[in-house]
């Protein structure tokens, strides 16, 4: 927490990974404040692309950039052999300038969304058992999860899976000591201090509380996602006829 | 159209990938051999991204309801057209109604089979490849089962001359392979006598390998701390080591975060060559500088351009 506050988005650590990637740090830790440097860098990396640039991920603490070490040597042919830098100091160097240009303490607007949720019934096998080891009700639980605000740290996993952070610990509860084979898309569970949502069906060891009809990956979307790293999402509960006409209304 | 007659063990639709999606948690997929799956469509006159058939360990049949040139690539199956061997790493026509059948491959272990033309699918997020994991892409997101019709597209970019490529594009395919890395993001979560260990010894490829990744098996990597790091991106080549200290290297369905120290990478030049290693096969590492990493690029560029004059028609 201490780096956090000491830190600011120009001291990142800038790390080679492989001949075509390179890694920027922008501390270490899950902390919003950490991940709001993520955040204002790939903001300003939407806007302007470093040249050679194919893709970015970001993370937690940290954003990659793959690139085309090919068009990056082309850069600078016209340089003499003995001062050609290294492709992944040249590209360390566009990065270094970019995150200078960067305004000290900025910050971004974050997305809010919000996701309905069935809790309980048979959308939500684990409710109960999330009540009890909490020594809350059902309706106390359901109070809590839908009246906190998370941050989507991160896209990975599965394509659409939202790394959440934010939730209470009045509500932590250990994972399935057996998991489950498939767990249906669109599954909202709690797995210790964290919450999240199922994109797609798979097997997990979450404590299931509820589904959201909404679909969290959306092949004919650009983005494909619902979620992006950076968004706040808040879950708001619905009744099973308000689930049925949500998912009737889609078809 | 083409039909299948028998599949084969994993047989899969793959151009070169799905990109532009990392950042939503899509993996890039695509062919695990670039070169071999590059080559087929360039012995046919395809653009490089065209779709092909890559099968795996074990080939399957197909019949032709047209004749189609066709090429193959790659392990070596040992086709077979209408009883008739064909050779490896060549282009030839399939007559009409000809049946065009594959065995278990006897060197290498992925082939690739491109079809003048390219296979016509859906294009899914950018992208023909097939991701099975999340079941989307290629022919309806899965491997091809028998009776599966197969159409061919129109990813033609020049004509051709029909023939064997030349020997000196041909890889040898052995039992043993060496992979150049190179070190990093995470390599100083390993100590000296630790990566002389990676560096000096030899590793198994192990039947939990597949298109996502290659574990493999050999003297422990021992972390000097923790094993994990907080979630970040891991890329084509990224060689993890989780707390059992065998390393895992990522290759085309990998996922696109994951949370284990990295100790460095296959550089591209090499992947080609893990991913026709199989199961049994042993692996050597050689720590290398960036600047071979991106000559060998440079050399597989200079390769392409070489076939493209030698198969040009007269």
């Amino acid at each position: 927490m201490s780096e956090s506050i000491k830190n600011e988005i120009s001291d990142a650590k800038i790390l080679p990974f492989g001949e075509s990637a390179i890694l920027i740090e922008f501390g270490k830790g899950i902390d919003p404040e950490i991940h709001s440097r993520v955040k204002v860098f790939t903001e300003d990396l939407d806007l302007n692309p470093l040249p050679a640039m194919i893709e970015y991920v970001s993370a937690f603490s940290s954003v990659t950039i793959f690139y085309n070490p090919m068009k990056v040597r082309k850069m600078q042919k016209d340089v003499p052999e003995e001062k050609s830098l290294l492709t992944f100091e040249i590209v360390a160097a566009m990065v270094r300038e970019k995150l200078c240009k960067l305004e000290r303490g900025a910050d971004y607007t974050p997305r809010i969304v919000e996701i309905p949720v069935c809790y309980g019934e048979e959308f939500g096998p684990d409710l109960q058992y999330v009540a009890e080891c909490n020594k809350l009700t059902v309706d106390e639980v359901i109070h809590i999860h839908s009246h906190g605000e998370y941050l989507v740290y991160m896209i990975g996993f599965a394509p659409g899976f939202p790394y959440l952070g934010g939730m209470s610990e009045t509500i932590a509860t250990p994972r399935r000591q057996s998991p489950r084979m498939s767990i249906p898309a669109g599954s909202v569970g709690i797995a210790g201090m964290q919450t999240g949502v199922y994109p797609i069906a798979t097997p997990g060891g979450w404590q299931l509380i509820g589904n959201t009809p909404v679909e969290l990956f959306r092949l004919q979307d650009n983005p494909p996602t619902l979620l992006q790293s950076g968004d706040r999402i808040r879950f708001y509960p619905i009744s099973r006829k308000e689930y049925e006409e949500y998912k009737g209304g889609r078809s | 159209m083409i039909t299948t007659i028998e599949p084969g063990l994993f047989t899969t639709i793959q151009d070169q990938g799905r990109w532009g999606f990392q950042a939503y948690g899509m993996p890039i997929s695509g062919a695990m051999d670039r070169y071999a799956s590059q080559v087929a469509n360039l012995l046919v006159g395809n653009c490089l991204d065209a779709a092909v058939l890559e099968m795996t360990g074990s080939g399957g049949t197909f019949k032709f309801d047209e004749e189609q040139t066709v090429a193959v690539c790659g392990g070596d199956m040992q086709g077979l057209i209408n009883h008739t061997p064909i050779s490896n790493w060549s282009a030839f026509t399939v007559p009409k109604r000809g049946v065009l059948r594959f065995n278990a491959v006897s060197r290498g272990y992925r082939m690739y089979l491109a079809v003048r033309g390219g296979f016509d699918v859906s294009v899914v997020l950018g992208s023909r490849s097939t991701c099975t994991p999340v079941k989307i892409g290629g022919h309806e997101g899965r491997v091809l089962r028998q009776g599966d019709v197969l159409h061919v597209g129109q990813d033609v970019e020049r004509t051709i001359q029909i023939g064997k490529l030349s020997s000196t594009y041909i890889p040898q395919y052995g039992k043993e392979v060496q992979l150049r890395v190179l070190l990093g993001p995470q390599d100083v979560m390993f100590g000296s006598a630790v990566l002389d260990t990676f560096f000096g010894s030899s590793y198994k490829v192990t039947k939990q390998s597949d298109r996502t990744g290659y574990r493999l098996k050999g003297p422990k990597i021992k972390h000097l701390g923790n094993a994990d790091i907080i979630s970040e991106a891991v890329w084509l080549g990224a060689i993890q080591i989780p707390a059992d200290g065998m390393p895992f290297i990522m290759t085309a369905d990998h996922q696109t975060t994951r949370g284990y120290a990295k100790v460095g990478s296959v550089i591209r030049g090499d992947l080609p060559k893990l991913v026709q290693t199989k199961p049994g096969d042993s692996i050597r590492f050689r720590c290398c500088t960036e600047e071979e990493a991106i000559k060998a690029l440079q050399d597989e560029q200079d390769r392409y351009k070489k076939i493209i004059s030698a198969c040009k028609k007269e």
